[in-house]
């Protein structure tokens, strides 16, 4: 059993997240314009060692904002402040080095499929963060190996590349990978959408690990059973209406 | 969400907030055709940037003066020489310096490998030209590079004294993107670097030079007009139309998050990027 | 040396018709001036205004004019073809000489002042009095690997020479050392990369800090380039693949040289092989001083050596009335 367990430590209960006045509007050009308010004015702080699970009906928001938070989405207002060593980091503002930075070093995320790179194998995939933040190919490895024993993938899947994976096996390798570097952040698109039980419970056990070594976790759970597993509160998001 | 194809831009400390290469307004015209007008940005040691485009969109043109081969007509080209703090003018450098600097710290991949080799001399020539031409006078040591790059880039050792004209498409590029890279360069430009090859060559040759950027800790400036290329490759990503950069950001905020209805366009015609 | 413009006081003249030289005088200056440009940059091809010559391109129509540029009245010519003054080759560009200048030629590189040559340099050394002229087909030593002239041009003005190398490396990948024997490139002066023409690579050394000029004409290209005197001349090569001359296990022969360059020969008409130098004037000079080689008696031998007396006969029947100068030759 290994144990995920960031370095250094952060104070639990030190905010790691602050998201003021966030705004974000879709405007469709190829539908004639079509404009699609999303949030306004949103705010919300998550501190290090809990876990915000992001709460409403489908078209609310939660995954616009979770993308916002990870500088995926550009909100047209508002910030979205990272502790970021030291200092703190808008992801709104930050000049794309810095993103990545921060992406690297202190926020991880586990999207809701697995993007396969051709011929990469599936340990490599895994191991990949944690070579990119100057980890030795070997204790990388190692890492990766213990992340994809812990998700039930079996060994013989392991230099393969994951492109002729299910589902299940591509949402675990996305998971182990998301986990496999320790950051302070870690956002979690519906880990455990296309899971069985048995791996579903497994990928809980791993955000409470990180929860109690102090990790920030935001996530998007539609199970309930996992929601009321992990989160410590939750963030109500409500559709917007047509007219601002 | 690509932060798979992060090099360790926090590695290196000093002078980390001042680019490589700038490009500051730069505009060329064909006669009164517009080529590329006011393309301005910063990229930084490491920094891969897609430059993507329908063909007639600039950014071939933008590849030439950025790289040193076309004089723009307004702006100019700066690039940090050597461990200095300094930006320097390529385009004010004698054609000498310049093109000392293009056998060392820069590389040209092109899309044909025809315009990238010489092809009629062998595989191990073409490798070592480049140390010849700044120098290397060891035919043992140039031999022994030309095959440790050949391994990297996939070849079979064996193949070290056979021409290019025998070799696969496939072959020639990762040949061409091995004659570029023996000398060490910081920053390449790749004209379409996959642009005429197989699905699954194509394949093969990403992820060597995905690998490749990454390990060397390569800036470099990509034009594609292949979305999943650039998602794949670069960090950051630049939509040309017209001759103009219409949007720019990270590669994953510009494909997941388009806002110019112009990349809204290119974003949802293309199958799967 | 160039002859004043007085040159009826003196002893040679051209046969009634000819211009001395038969360039014009205005053509001669011109060349001269690329002449004394490519002196003053040693290695550098001279764009020149190549005239129609009597004879084909290849036949050394370069050297000709870079001949009929600077010989004067006094000077005494010798030309070789393959290191043989008796080639159909030199023979024609001799008599061309005498016709159109009526100075006196010699087989003797050591009388020679004037030495106009086609793909050797002669065995004997030369001194500071004398000047080589040679005959050069193809002056760009860059053409083999990059066939446009305006990038070759930009390549020599930036010094940018990788490719010289390359053919080199090619050359040891493939036969396992520098195979190229003839033609092969140098630096003149440490500057310029030069063709020396296809020279045996053996000749090469004596290029190097000589005590004579050197001049290469190429009439086809309408190049012009020297290596003045007491210039270094270095053969391009590799550390660990060092420049190296030819070397035989044979000595000539017919004279019994073994530091000469010997070229394989019929000798007679049942098929027998010699080894004899290739420099002609310098094994019958060895010849005249009672050097003897290992097969010089033998039928082949004496055979070979009774052709060349011949061919030699024939020559001096063809000579004009000599004129006084003609008293120091043999």
């Amino acid at each position: 059993m290994i144990t995920t367990a960031p370095t250094p430590r952060p104070d639990l209960g030190r905010p790691m997240i602050r998201v003021e006045g966030l705004a974000k509007t879709f405007v469709l050009h190829t539908q004639g314009g079509a404009e699609i308010p999303v949030l306004r004015d949103t705010a919300l702080t998550v501190h290090a060692g809990e876990c915000v699970a992001l709460h409403g009906p489908s078209g609310a928001g939660k995954s616009t904002l979770l993308r916002a938070l990870y500088a995926n989405y550009r909100p047209d207002a508002g910030h979205v402040w990272v502790r970021h060593g030291e200092g703190w980091v808008d992801m709104v503002t930050a000049p794309p080095r810095h993103v990545l930075a921060v992406r690297r070093r202190t926020m991880g995320h586990v999207s809701q499929f697995l993007r396969v790179i051709p011929r990469v194998p599936a340990l490599d995939v895994v191991a990949e963060p944690l070579i990119a933040m100057g980890e030795g190919q070997a204790t990388a490895r190692d890492r990766a190996a213990g992340l994809l024993t812990r998700l039930n993938i079996p060994e013989r899947l392991w230099p393969l590349a994951p492109a002729t994976f299910s589902g299940g096996e591509q949402q675990r390798v996305n998971v182990a990978r998301g986990f496999a570097a320790p950051r302070p952040i870690l956002l979690l698109d519906e880990p455990t959408a296309s899971l069985d039980r048995a791996n579903r419970d497994g990928v809980v056990a791993l955000i409470a690990e990180v929860k109690t070594a102090g990790t920030a976790v935001v996530g998007i759970f539609h199970d309930g059973d996992v929601r009321d597993a992990v989160s410590d509160r939750l963030f109500d998001l409500h559709p917007l209406g047509k007219a601002a | 969400m690509t932060a798979l194809c992060a090099a360790r831009l926090d590695a290196g400390a000093a002078g980390d907030d001042i680019p490589l290469l700038r490009a500051d307004g730069v505009t060329k015209w064909y006669g009164a055709r517009l080529g590329c007008a006011g393309v301005t940005f910063d990229l930084y040691p490491g920094e891969v940037l897609g430059v993507v485009g329908e063909s007639g969109s600039g950014k071939s043109t933008l590849l030439g003066v950025l790289s040193g081969r076309m004089p723009p007509d307004a702006g100019g080209v700066h690039y940090r020489m050597g461990g200095g703090a300094d930006l320097t003018d390529i385009h004010a450098l004698p054609e000498g310096r310049r093109r000392l600097l293009m056998r060392t710290d820069w590389g040209v991949v092109h899309q044909n490998p025809r315009d990238g080799l010489r092809m009629g001399v062998s595989a191990g020539a073409n490798i070592g030209e480049r140390p010849m031409a700044v120098g290397a006078r060891h035919y043992g040591t140039l031999r022994g590079q030309a095959g440790d790059w050949l391994s990297r880039v996939e070849i079979d050792a064996d193949r070290i004294d056979d021409r290019p004209s025998g070799f696969s498409g496939g072959m020639q590029q990762r040949l061409q993107i091995a004659r570029v890279l023996v000398n060490g360069p910081r920053l390449v430009f790749m004209d379409e670097p996959t642009g005429g090859l197989d699905v699954s060559v194509q394949a093969r040759l990403l992820d060597l030079l995905r690998d490749l950027v990454a390990r060397l800790g390569l800036a470099a400036v990509i034009v594609t007009h292949d979305l999943a290329v650039a998602r794949l490759l670069a960090h950051r990503l630049m939509v040309m139309k017209d001759g103009r950069a219409v949007e720019q950001g990270l590669t994953d905020q510009v494909l997941d998050d388009p806002r110019h209805p112009y990349t809204q366009l290119l974003v949802s015609s293309v199958l799967q990027a | 040396m160039i002859p004043t413009d007085d040159t009826a006081d003196t002893g040679a003249a051209p046969e009634s018709g000819y211009t001395f030289g038969y360039l014009d005088e205005q053509t001669k200056r011109m060349i001269r001036r690329a002449i004394l440009k490519a002196v003053a940059v040693p290695g550098y091809q001279v764009p020149f205004a190549g005239r129609e010559m009597p004879l084909p391109y290849g036949w050394g129509t370069g050297g000709i004019q870079v001949t009929a540029s600077i010989i004067g009245p006094d000077d005494v010519l010798k030309v070789i073809d393959q290191g043989a003054d008796d080639t159909t080759n030199a023979v024609s560009i001799r008599r061309f000489f005498r016709r159109v200048t009526g100075v006196a030629t010699t087989e003797r590189t050591a009388e020679a002042t004037l030495i106009q040559t086609r793909h050797r340099v002669p065995e004997t050394p030369l001194g500071p009095g004398q000047i080589l002229v040679y005959q050069v087909p193809i002056p760009e030593p860059l053409r083999m690997m990059e066939p446009r002239e305006t990038e070759t041009r930009r390549m020599h003005a930036l010094a940018d020479y990788g490719v010289m190398h390359v053919t080199l490396y090619e050359d040891i990948a493939q036969h396992g050392r520098i195979a190229t024997a003839y033609n092969y490139p140098v630096t003149a002066n440490g500057r310029y990369v030069m063709s020396p023409s296809p020279i045996p690579k053996f000749d090469n050394p004596k290029m190097h800090d000589a005590p004579f000029l050197q001049l290469f004409g190429a009439g086809r290209e309408k190049r012009i380039y020297a290596v003045p005197p007491h210039t270094s001349v270095v053969s391009l090569d590799f550390e660990d693949h060092p420049f190296q001359v030819q070397s035989w296990e044979r000595i000539c022969d017919l004279c019994g040289a073994d530091d000469s360059y010997l070229d394989e020969v019929i000798a007679d008409d049942e098929g027998s092989r010699l080894f004899v130098c290739s420099d002609s004037d310098h094994c019958a000079g060895r010849r005249a001083a009672g050097y003897r080689g290992p097969r010089a008696d033998s039928q082949a031998g004496v055979a070979l050596t009774d052709a060349m007396a011949a061919v030699k006969r024939e020559h001096e029947r063809d000579r004009p009335a000599p004129p006084s100068s003609e008293e120091m030759g043999p």
